[in-house]
């Protein structure tokens, strides 16, 4: 197990890889996520609704 | 119709002989596009003179950049030679950046622009003419000033012609590429830091190989080779540079 | 052969709809190939030979160069196609591709210096791949810029294309750069139509990455896309019943 973590003495190369990878992999769900809530929002201030609905 | 503001007066003039042209020579057969582009390129280099001051800038500024290097990194000749070709590069591209922002701003704020793209001739060797125009202006006294930078910075006077031809060539590429960005950012207020960030990616093919071609003239290395890469890269920057600043332009304009 | 299928994928409305239903189909399986290339990556493929652990840097570094270089390059169509035909859908596309391509280019240059260090002992060399793939994160934050400082979304649409459609002679460099140059960076060893040299253990995790990352990218593209579309609406009553519930 510790094998895995050490990765052969390369670890303080491959985990940051990883997390580095991770983490654009994480941003772009997020920021995609959010940037279709804003145009929804800006959407709805645009036609008057203003989030009140049917 | 224009976005710009009324035309100034007597500038107008040079313009309205473009856009007459296309009535004139509208049944003919000859070549009124060659012309127009001839106009153009003579009424940038008029009006330029008339600010002869606003000339100078990009030139001065050249001149300061490279005397940062000296006075920042070391006065030693010997290290300065070595970085000279990296120092005469980098004044020349940060200069015709500056210079780019001058490229089309009048003619945009005073009409011109759209006079241009209105008038049926082609865009495409109007923009060829100004970039031409814009070369003649900038580029060229830039490359005969690079040996004056490059003796302060410890070169040989053997390079001198090298440099003058590399830096020459390059530069033209240099507005050939910086056109494009120019005129994909017509109007924008502040613009100079966008304008770079477009613009020095595309350049950066130039940099190196201008860099490497002056490198080999300070070292008395044949430079024929990065030379011709040079030249290939100004052919295409040629071909396709007006093409895509008239794209652009005509963009800008709507 | 109707070519209605074509024309739909105009209509802002349907391209919605379409996006929204296609998403979980690629999201879902992105997952899926991700998790099983990490798995068998990182646990199942072998020590190499000459780089030990070390290599399995290549799982997230070869799927990251990858995206960088795909996504400009559907940038770059669909921006060709929205500025000759003048599709709005299109450029909806075009304006998605860039902060996921930008993103995945720095992902690609970082986790490239971590396995150059101990591989190939520095972090970074000016050589064409590395100074290219650079290049190519400036073109996105350069299409990225010049979109947020044009207000007008028409002329945004058109000026940034114009941009990607010039940029776009970097990605073959960047591609052939190891092939045209001697560079630092290692010769092609999957993109080849030949045999790939790598063993199939290692190979088959590479290409579930390299499957995922795609889709992937889809999934992101088509979330990313519909609030692309929407800001191109101005009034459309589609709109009304989509951003009322």
């Amino acid at each position: 197990m510790s094998h895995f973590f050490e990765m052969g003495g390369y670890a303080v190369f491959v985990w940051p890889a990883y997390a580095v990878t991770l983490a654009a992999i994480v941003l772009n769900i997020v920021w995609a996520r959010r940037a279709l809530a804003r145009s929804r929002e800006d959407a709805r201030r645009r036609l008057g609704l203003r989030g009140e609905g049917p | 119709m224009s976005r710009f503001g009324s035309p100034a007066a007597g500038v107008v003039v040079q313009a309205g002989a473009i856009t007459r042209q296309s009535t004139v020579w509208a049944g003919s057969h000859q070549a009124p596009m060659l012309d127009a582009a001839r106009l153009a390129l003579t009424r940038d280099l008029q009006l330029a003179f008339r600010k002869r001051g606003q000339l100078v800038q990009p030139l001065a500024f050249f001149a300061m950049v490279t005397m940062l290097f000296p006075l920042a990194i070391s006065p030693e000749l010997a290290r300065l030679r070595e970085i000279a070709p990296g120092v005469l590069w980098a004044g020349a591209l940060l200069a015709s950046l500056l210079a780019l922002e001058f490229l089309f701003r009048d003619d945009a704020h005073d009409g011109t622009l759209e006079q241009y793209a209105l008038s049926g001739q082609s865009l495409t060797w109007l923009m060829f003419a100004k970039t031409a125009a814009h070369w003649l202006l900038t580029g060229l006294p830039l490359a005969l000033m690079a040996p004056l930078a490059a003796l302060s910075l410890g070169v040989s006077v053997a390079a001198v012609p090298g440099i003058v031809v590399s830096v020459a060539v390059g530069s033209v590429a240099l507005s050939l590429i910086g056109s494009i960005g120019a005129a994909l950012t017509l109007g924008i207020k502040r613009s100079g830091a966008l304008l770079s960030l477009l613009t020095l990616p595309l350049s950066l093919p130039v940099l190196i190989f201008g860099a490497r071609a002056t490198q080999l003239a300070i070292s008395g290395g044949p430079l024929l080779a990065p030379l011709e890469l040079l030249a290939a890269l100004v052919v295409l920057g040629v071909t396709l540079a007006p093409l895509a600043a008239a794209a652009a332009v005509r963009i800008s304009l709507e | 052969m109707t070519w209605t299928w074509f024309h739909r994928l105009g209509s802002p409305p349907y391209v919605y709809g379409l996006a929204t239903r296609l998403t979980p189909w690629f999201a879902w399986p992105a997952a899926l190939l991700i998790i099983g290339g990490l798995w068998g990556g990182l646990v199942l493929a072998p020590a190499d030979y000459q780089q030990g652990d070390g290599f399995r840097i290549i799982y997230v570094h070869a799927p990251s160069a990858w995206m960088s270089l795909m996504v400009y390059t559907t940038m770059a169509i669909a921006a060709a196609v929205g500025l000759i035909w003048r599709i709005k859908v299109a450029h909806a596309v075009a304006a998605s591709c860039a902060p996921i391509g930008a993103s995945f280019t720095f992902a690609a240059l970082v986790t490239g210096a971590l396995w150059g260090q101990p591989m190939w002992g520095t972090y970074w060399e000016w050589d064409p791949r590395l100074t290219s793939e650079l290049i190519l994160l400036f073109l996105y934050l350069g299409y990225m810029g010049l979109r947020a400082g044009l207000e007008d979304t028409q002329r945004a649409d058109r000026a940034s294309a114009v941009l990607a459609v010039v940029g776009v002679v970097n990605v073959p460099i960047i591609h052939y750069s190891v092939t045209w140059w001697n560079s630092l960076h290692q010769a092609p060893s999957v993109m080849r139509l030949a045999k790939p040299t790598m063993a199939a253990s290692m190979l088959v995790p590479l290409l579930m990455m390299l499957l995922g990352f795609t889709l992937f990218f889809g999934a992101v593209l088509l979330v990313r896309l519909r609030g692309e579309v929407l800001n191109r609406e101005r009034s459309a009553s589609w709109i009304r019943e989509i951003v009322s519930t």
